[in-house]
């Protein structure tokens, strides 16, 4: 191995250890700062105002282990994700937060909120009534006077107020992050993808429990080389992978392994974390608000219009690809009701689809036959 | 086994009208068309009063209560739910929603006939399900003009001008909207007239409820089921407020004579959530032990819109009229109708479960009961979210819990005989012996 592909290797490790290494790196973010940190459940909490406040935003993940102590809180009927989330908390893997915060999407992951208010020690804690509606032009509005109360609700427990400085530097910090990713993600458009779909997915979750300085930092590094790199791997099939919640790393490169690269995704632990930037809409809390509600939706907000279905078909057109995974958390159910339409639509675009239903645990061995055979059935496209 | 009666009984006299109010209810959105009419679908929940400015012969057909219909017909049900599987929809979905797709594919009514086509969607979205349901709806029907109000501003407790005026300006939006699509003219008189219907109605099912506290209890919850279901079809009505009254006069009248729901009486309980549709008949055995639900959150709080009494006791939301308010715009209407429905009891867990136990420690206490019974329903996940903490809260509020799973619309997850089992342990727990219907 040559010394290029060795500095590629270790620049995306950093990405994997900061996943893996969550909590070392947080514990000695707080202990480097003297600062607070928050742990929020989905990607619609504004990171923006919670960094302007000074504090390290991280979203709270699970550890893809069998549940074993979520089971007296939380009906069996909800997703394992938001029952994997809870067992974070239970369990005492996220000592190091001092609040957590959700913005309301969907009714499974709130419970993971709900119960770890009344069972984890924490020092504060926010629900924030995030709009669905984001199809109306009332929803921003709205979100922006709600975004007020969070401001000061924020400012009264750290005893400091945010300034408009300190909002303008946290969301250039956030736009920058969001605009290397989506640099990073162009690549993946080129004939030979320069990174695999499980670094990318490295690459975005990591992004998710860092502080957005640090990554913003590592990728520069990456983008400086990518282009450069000198992949000998073949790209093999390119597929898209859709669907729930999904840090599933293994499941990925379980995938990668089979002839096939991940060239993009609409996941909100990828596309849809970072897909559109804060722009101005009026005054700060109203641009970030609009960011929000403008961003790639999740579809539990997507309605009355799918909008989210023809952001997937344009991604699989713009991305080339030739087969989608559709996976779905167990439970899912926004999910559950965008599938068929989705599915169908991609059908329609000529994109062939495989369907998932994940677990915290998925079973690999099982799911490589199925995945095996969706390939051969792409590659006998190709053939004939 | 019988046993001689402990307490005096006797029918419900406003039975049969209650019977043929919702039979009329489904032959008027069916029979719409006909009479040069217009149908629109929408949840129990939504806004009703709404349309009703459209004029006097627009007809509504709500989802929840048509799912629960279906249920209850078991062989349609599952025809509906299996067309609704093969169509592609995960079985875990939202039972009723199952129930309705599935009447719209294999194209029945449920109260005969062909499934009528609506001619527009008018929804509010509080659960995942909402709105989607109505997107589904849409693709089935082959598109539909689709409206729906976002009411997820956060609990009442926490309710601020900028929450209310959310809504109210979707409501307007909606309006303008409605005027569009069906190319009338909207009529505020009708708006207002609606809205006070309905602010009287909720208000009357709420204070019907209340007088469930007195021992025996006047009602028990599954004939509660068959009176309430009117402000789940047409809560804005004249015909609902009106008999929500006449039925309050009755029910006031069983309590000064002491007149009881079941004779023998010796356990009161509540539930929570939608009751298995199919199996109603556990209430009855329920009452071999002499054993009554007198209601639930679900039952009381649906429809039924509550406050605090100066006594400190919960009770009937004082409507705006009795407060001597005058509603002379459709602004004003607006207002007081999202303020008055964001504070439903059963909107408050949609943020927390830890509000909905204190609420439901309040009902065991004041309406004095011996225990309570959860029904984990896997057919909604709307009404079951926290299901597992409100069971952690009240045990620790000292109040013994008996939990079943269930699925209040597909009874493919309802296991009567276990559920039968798990009644006769927590009976004993109670130390509570059958003593035989009477």
């Amino acid at each position: 191995m040559g010394n290029q592909a060795v500095l590629d290797r270790e620049t995306f490790e950093t990405f994997r250890n900061w996943r893996v290494n969550r909590a070392e790196y947080a514990k000695a973010w707080k202990e480097r700062t003297g600062r607070k940190i928050i742990g929020y459940f989905c990607t619609y909490a504004p990171e923006e105002l919670i960094y302007a406040a000074g504090i390290l935003p991280v979203r709270i993940l699970g550890s893809h282990e069998v549940q074993d102590v979520t089971e007296p809180h939380i009906f069996a009927m909800f997703c394992p994700f938001c029952r994997d989330c809870l067992a974070q908390g239970l369990k005492g893997r996220f000592d190091y937060l001092d609040g957590i915060t959700i913005a309301q999407s969907c009714l499974h992951i709130r419970q993971a909120f709900t119960s770890w208010q009344k069972h984890v020690p924490i020092d504060y804690s926010y629900y924030l009534p995030m709009p669905h509606h984001v199809q109306s032009a009332r929803a921003t509005p709205f979100l922006a006077k709600e975004l007020e109360l969070f401001k000061a609700s924020l400012e009264e427990w750290t005893g400091k107020k945010i300034t408009d400085d300190a909002i303008d530097e946290a969301v250039e910090i956030h736009n920058r992050n969001r605009e290397l990713l989506w640099k990073v993600y162009e690549l993946r458009k080129g004939d030979s993808p320069p990174l695999t779909g499980e670094e990318a997915m490295e690459m975005v979750l990591s992004s998710q429990m860092v502080d957005k300085q640090d990554h913003n930092a590592a990728l520069e590094k990456v983008l400086a080389r990518l282009s450069k790199r000198d992949s000998t791997r073949p790209t093999g099939t390119r597929l898209m992978i859709l669907g729930s919640e999904d840090d599933d790393v293994e499941f990925i490169n379980m995938v990668e392994s089979c002839g096939a690269t991940f060239v993009v995704d609409d996941h909100c632990t990828g596309t849809r974390y970072f897909w559109n930037n804060v722009e101005s809409a009026g005054d700060r809390l109203t641009s970030i608000a609009d960011r929000y509600v403008k961003r790639v939706p999740c579809p539990t907000k997507d309605w009355p219009d799918r909008t989210r279905v023809e952001h997937v078909i344009k991604l699989a057109k713009e991305y080339d690809v030739a087969g989608a995974i559709v996976m779905q958390q167990k439970f899912c159910d926004p999910h559950e009701l965008d599938n068929p339409a989705l599915t169908k639509a991609l059908k329609d675009a000529g994109v062939k689809t495989l369907f998932l239903e994940f677990d915290v645990t998925v079973p690999i061995g099982q799911f490589k036959v199925r995945v095996e055979a969706f390939l051969e059935m792409l590659q006998d496209d190709d053939l004939f | 086994m019988a046993t001689k009666a402990k307490y005096k009984t006797a029918p419900l006299k406003c039975w049969k009208k209650v019977k043929e109010l919702r039979l009329k209810y489904y032959e008027d959105y069916a029979k719409a068309h006909e009479r040069g009419g217009l149908r629109w679908v929408g949840g129990a929940w939504t806004f009703s009063a709404i349309p009703s400015g459209l004029g006097e012969d627009v007809y509504s057909l709500t989802s929840e209560p048509y799912g629960a219909s279906i249920a209850a017909d078991k062989q349609m049900s599952l025809r509906c739910l299996e067309a609704s599987e093969k169509a592609g929809y995960a079985r875990d979905l939202c039972a009723y929603m199952r129930n309705y797709w599935g009447s719209i594919l294999i194209n029945e009514y449920a109260f005969g006939g062909t499934f009528p086509k609506p001619d527009f969607i008018w929804q509010d979205h509080i659960c995942c399900s909402h709105a989607k349901w109505y997107q589904v709806v849409s693709d089935l029907e082959g598109g539909l003009p689709n409206f729906c109000v976002d009411v997820a501003v956060g609990p009442y407790e926490e309710v601020a001008p900028h929450k209310v005026d959310y809504i109210v300006e979707q409501m307007q939006d909606g309006i303008e909207w409605m005027e569009k699509v069906t190319g009338r003219r909207y009529n505020d008189d009708l708006l207002i007239e609606a809205v006070k219907n309905e602010f009287r109605s909720t208000s009357l099912w709420a204070e019907i409820c209340a007088m469930n506290k007195q021992v025996p209890a006047p009602l028990e919850e599954k004939t509660m089921y068959s009176l309430y279901v009117l402000g789940t079809l047409n809560k804005h009505d004249r015909s609902t407020a009106d008999f929500f009254e006449e039925l309050r006069d009755e029910v006031k009248e069983r309590v000064d004579q002491g007149i009881a729901a079941i004779p023998n009486e010796q356990c009161r309980l509540m539930s929570d959530t939608q009751p298995p549709w199919g199996f109603l008949s556990i209430f009855r055995y329920m009452e071999e032990f002499g054993a009554i639900s007198v209601g639930s959150l679900y039952t009381f709080g649906l429809i039924g819109i509550w406050e605090d009494k100066p006594d400190g006791s919960w009770g009937p939301r004082t409507t705006p009229m009795d407060q001597g308010i005058e509603i002379t715009s459709r602004e004003q209407a607006l207002q007081l109708y999202a303020d008055w429905t964001l504070a439903k009891p059963e909107w408050q867990h949609f943020y927390s479960p830890h509000i909905k136990t204190k609420m439901m420690a309040r009902i065991a206490k004041e309406w004095k009961l011996d225990g309570i019974m959860l029904h984990y329903n896997r057919g909604c996940e709307g009404l079951s979210i926290g299901i597992a903490e409100n069971r952690l809260g009240l045990i620790e509020a000292g109040y013994p819990v008996m939990s079943f799973e269930g699925n209040m619309g597909d009874e493919r997850e309802f296991d009567e005989t276990r559920v039968r089992a798990r009644f006769d342990a927590f009976m004993e727990t109670l130390g509570v012996a059958k003593v035989g219907r009477a």
